[in-house]
C-alpha cells in the first residue's frame, strides 16, 4: 500500500520505512516556532525540568507579533522575557523591532521553512507552511517546550481527506474563497484529527500566495495540517531562499485516503462567512445588505504581497466609504517595503486607508483595531468567534481581498463587480 | 474519582469563548481563572465552584493553540471536561498538561445543568448521581494514560535529558 505525502514525510522525520494513520510515532523537528505569547509558557516549562540549551538554535524560532510592538507594559514585559531568553539560547532566529512581522509570513519568506520539512509551532495557524509541501502542524506551549529541549515530538499519523481542485478557478476566486468554501462545505470540525491534502488541474492557476491562504485555514475545518505537492510555482518560490535543501515528497498513486472531496473551479463565487464560526458560509450573490464599520487586510491569511496589491489595484482612484476605518497591515517588513516602493501604500492612503505596521494586531482582538459593541467588520483573517476582534457584541465577517477592497469602497459587503 | 455539579455548553466552543485573547497578557493561573468561558457564559466564573464539571459538545477547544485555554480551566478547579469531541490542539495540551478530558457521547447526550457527576478517572466510568445513570467514555490511548503517569510532558523529558 502506498503512502500519502504526509505519511512520508512523518515517516522519514520518524525514521521509519513506512506508517499508517494512528500509528503513534516520535518524530525529529526541523524548526521549532513560538510567539510572545506562547512563547513565555514554553520557557517557562524549560527552565521548570532544569533544561540548559535548546536543541538547535538555529532551528528554534521566536516571532514577536501577537501584541507587538507592545500594546501596554504586560505585553511589554513578556516580549522582554522572551527577548532575554532568545539571547542567552542565542537563538539565530529571533524577530522583534524593525524585524518584526506576523510568524507565519516571515518563516517562508525568509525561507527558514520549506518542501519535506517538518514544522511544529506554538501557534494554531503553523499548518500554513504545508502550501509548500511541508508537514506542519500547530501545538501548545508544552509541547513546543518539549521540542526545543530535544528536538522531537510526538505525532498520531492522521488520516487524509483529499480535495481534488478542478478546473480553472472563476472570476474573482482566491485561496481565500476556496478554503471558506470548503469550510462551509465540510465544517469547522469537518477534518477533525485528519490532514487535508490539496490536488488537481486548479493548482497550476493558484499562486504560492493563494495556496498559503488556504493551508492556512486547515485548522478552522479541525485538522492537522493543510498540504500541497511542490510544482514549478513552488520550486520558484524556494529556490535562492531556502536555507536548506528541499526535498520533495509525493503522495503515491494507491495512498489509502479516508474521503475524496471534488471541488469544480466553475462552481465558485466569492464568499463570506457569517457570524460566529468561520464555516457560516455564503456567497456573494446571497449575502444581502450589511453595513459595516471596520474592513481589515490584515493577518497570516491574507496580507501578502498579492493581498496588498489586488485591494489596491481595485481601490485605485476611489474612496473608502465615509464612516468606514479601512485597516491595511501588510504582514511583514518585506512587504510593508515593496508596496511602498510600488506606490499601493500610496494609492490607499489617499483613498483614505489606516496603514498599521506588520503586526497580528485587531487578527485576535489584540489592538490597532477593536472593535466596539454593535459594531461590524469585514475581514480577511481567519476566524469569527464571538468577540474574536474586540466587544463580544461585535460581529466579524470574513472573505478574501477582493471583497474586502470592494466592502472598503461601498461600505456595506460587496463583490468587486461592484466596483470595476 | 472526580466528583461535582455539571455545567452544560454547547457545540465548537472556541479558544477565544474559553479565555479571550484580551487576558493573554499573562500565564498566571488564577489570573486566567477569573476569566475562564467568559465570553461563552459571563456568570460562570463566579457561579462555578472548585470540582464542578463542564460537559460540551462537539470540537470543544478549538480555533487558537493557546494553552492559556486548559490552564484558565484547570486554575479555576475545573475537576475534568467531558464533551462529545475535542479539538486536536487542545486534546494534546490537555493531556500533556494533566487536565483530564474524556469523551463521551452519551454523557454529552443525557446530562443536564447542575446534575451531579463522578468519573472514575483510571475506568473511564461517568455516573449521573442525580439521574442515577451511568455513562461510558472513549478509553483514553495507553500513550497517553503514560504521559499521564509520568506526570505530564515536561516531566517525561526531564527523565529523557536526566536533568
Ligand atoms: S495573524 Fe491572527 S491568526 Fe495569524 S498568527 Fe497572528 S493572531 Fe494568529
Amino acid at each position: 500500500m502506498g503512502m500519502t505525502i504526509t505519511e512520508k514525510i512523518l515517516a522519514a522525520h520518524a525514521g521509519v520505512e513506512s506508517v499508517r494513520p494512528g500509528d503513534l510515532i516520535n518524530c525529529r523537528v526541523d524548526i521549532a516556532l513560538a510567539n510572545d505569547i506562547t512563547a513565555p509558557i514554553a520557557i517557562r516549562n524549560f527552565r521548570k525540568i532544569n533544561a540548559k540549551k535548546v536543541f538547535d538554535r538555529d532551528k528554534v524560532v521566536l516571532v514577536m507579533d501577537h501584541f507587538a510592538p507592545a500594546k501596554d507594559i504586560a505585553s511589554a514585559n513578556q516580549i522582554k522575557f522572551v527577548a532575554e531568553f532568545a539571547e542567552e539560547q542565542e537563538i539565530t532566529h529571533f524577530y522583534d523591532g524593525a524585524e518584526m512581522g506576523v510568524e507565519h509570513t516571515i518563516l517562508p519568506e525568509k525561507g527558514i521553512v520549506g518542501p519535506g520539512d517538518l514544522v511544529i509551532g506554538a501557534d494554531s495557524h503553523t499548518c500554513t507552511y504545508g502550501a509548500l509541501g511541508a508537514f506542519a502542524a500547530g501545538v501548545g506551549s508544552t509541547d513546543l517546550a518539549a521540542a526545543m529541549v530535544t528536538g522531537e515530538a510526538w505525532y498520531k499519523v492522521p488520516e487524509t481527506i483529499l480535495f481534488e481542485l478542478k478546473g480553472k478557478p472563476a472570476k474573482w476566486i482566491c485561496g481565500k474563497d476556496i478554503i471558506l468554501y470548503i469550510i462551509g462545505m465540510i465544517g469547522v470540525d469537518g477534518a477533525l484529527y485528519k490532514s487535508m491534502e490539496y490536488s488537481g488541474d486548479m493548482i497550476s492557476h493558484l499562486s504560492i500566495d493563494d495556496r498559503f491562504t488556504i493551508s492556512n485555514m486547515a485548522v478552522e475545518a479541525g485538522a492537522k495540517n493543510g498540504i500541497f505537492h511542490a510544482d514549478d510555482i513552488t520550486k520558484e518560490y524556494v529556490e535562492g531562499r531556502f536555507q536548506r535543501e528541499p526535498v520533495y515528497y509525493e503522495s503515491d498513486a494507491d495512498a489509502e485516503y479516508f474521503q475524496r472531496i471534488v471541488i469544480n473551479g466553475d462552481e465558485l463565487e466569492p464568499q463570506v462567512a457569517f457570524p460566529h464560526l468561520p464555516s457560516n458560509t455564503r456567497g456573494i450573490s446571497e449575502v444581502g445588505e450589511v453595513r459595516v464599520n471596520q474592513v481589515v487586510v490584515g493577518s497570516c491569511t491574507n496580507a501578502r504581497y498579492s493581498d496588498i496589491e489586488l485591494v489596491a489595484n481595485l481601490i485605485k482612484g476611489k474612496k473608502v466609504a465615509k464612516k468606514v476605518r479601512m485597516i491595511v497591515i501588510p504582514s511583514s517588513p518585506a512587504i510593508y517595503s515593496r508596496a511602498m516602493k510600488n506606490g499601493l501604500l500610496e494609492i490607499l492612503i489617499d483613498a483614505g486607508a489606516i496603514i498599521s505596521p506588520p503586526t497580528c494586531g485587531p487578527c485576535l482582538g489584540g489592538h490597532m483595531g477593536i472593535l466596539a459593541d454593535g459594531e461590524k467588520a469585514l475581514t480577511t483573517t481567519n476566524r469569527n468567534f464571538v468577540g474574536r476582534m474586540g466587544s463580544t457584541k461585535s460581529e466579524i465577517y470574513l472573505a478574501g481581498p477582493a471583497v474586502a477592497a470592494a466592502t472598503a469602497v461601498t461600505g456595506k459587503i460587496s463583490s468587486p463587480e461592484e466596483i470595476v | 474519582m472526580m466528583k461535582g455539579k455539571a455545567h452544560i455548553f454547547g457545540d465548537d466552543i472556541d479558544t477565544d469563548a474559553i479565555i479571550p485573547a484580551r487576558y493573554l497578557i499573562t500565564s498566571d493561573p488564577d489570573e486566567l481563572a477569573k476569566h475562564v468561558m467568559e465570553d461563552a457564559d459571563p456568570d460562570f466564573p463566579s457561579k462555578m465552584q472548585r470540582g464542578d464539571l463542564i460537559v460540551a459538545q462537539k470540537n470543544f477547544g478549538c480555533g487558537s493553540s493557546r494553552e492559556h485555554a486548559p490552564i484558565a480551566i484547570k486554575g479555576a478547579g475545573i475537576s475534568c471536561v467531558i464533551a462529545r469531541s475535542f479539538a486536536r490542539i487542545f486534546y494534546r495540551n490537555a493531556f500533556n498538561m494533566g487536565l483530564p478530558i474524556f469523551e463521551s457521547d452519551e454523557a454529552a447526550d443525557k446530562v443536564s445543568a447542575g446534575d451531579e457527576i463522578e468519573v472514575d478517572m483510571d475506568s473511564g466510568v461517568i455516573k449521573n448521581l442525580t439521574k442515577n445513570e451511568e455513562y461510558r467514555a472513549a478509553p483514553i490511548p495507553p500513550f497517553m494514560q503514560e504521559l499521564i503517569r509520568s506526570g505530564g510532558l515536561m516531566e517525561s523529558v526531564r527523565k529523557k535529558i536526566g536533568s
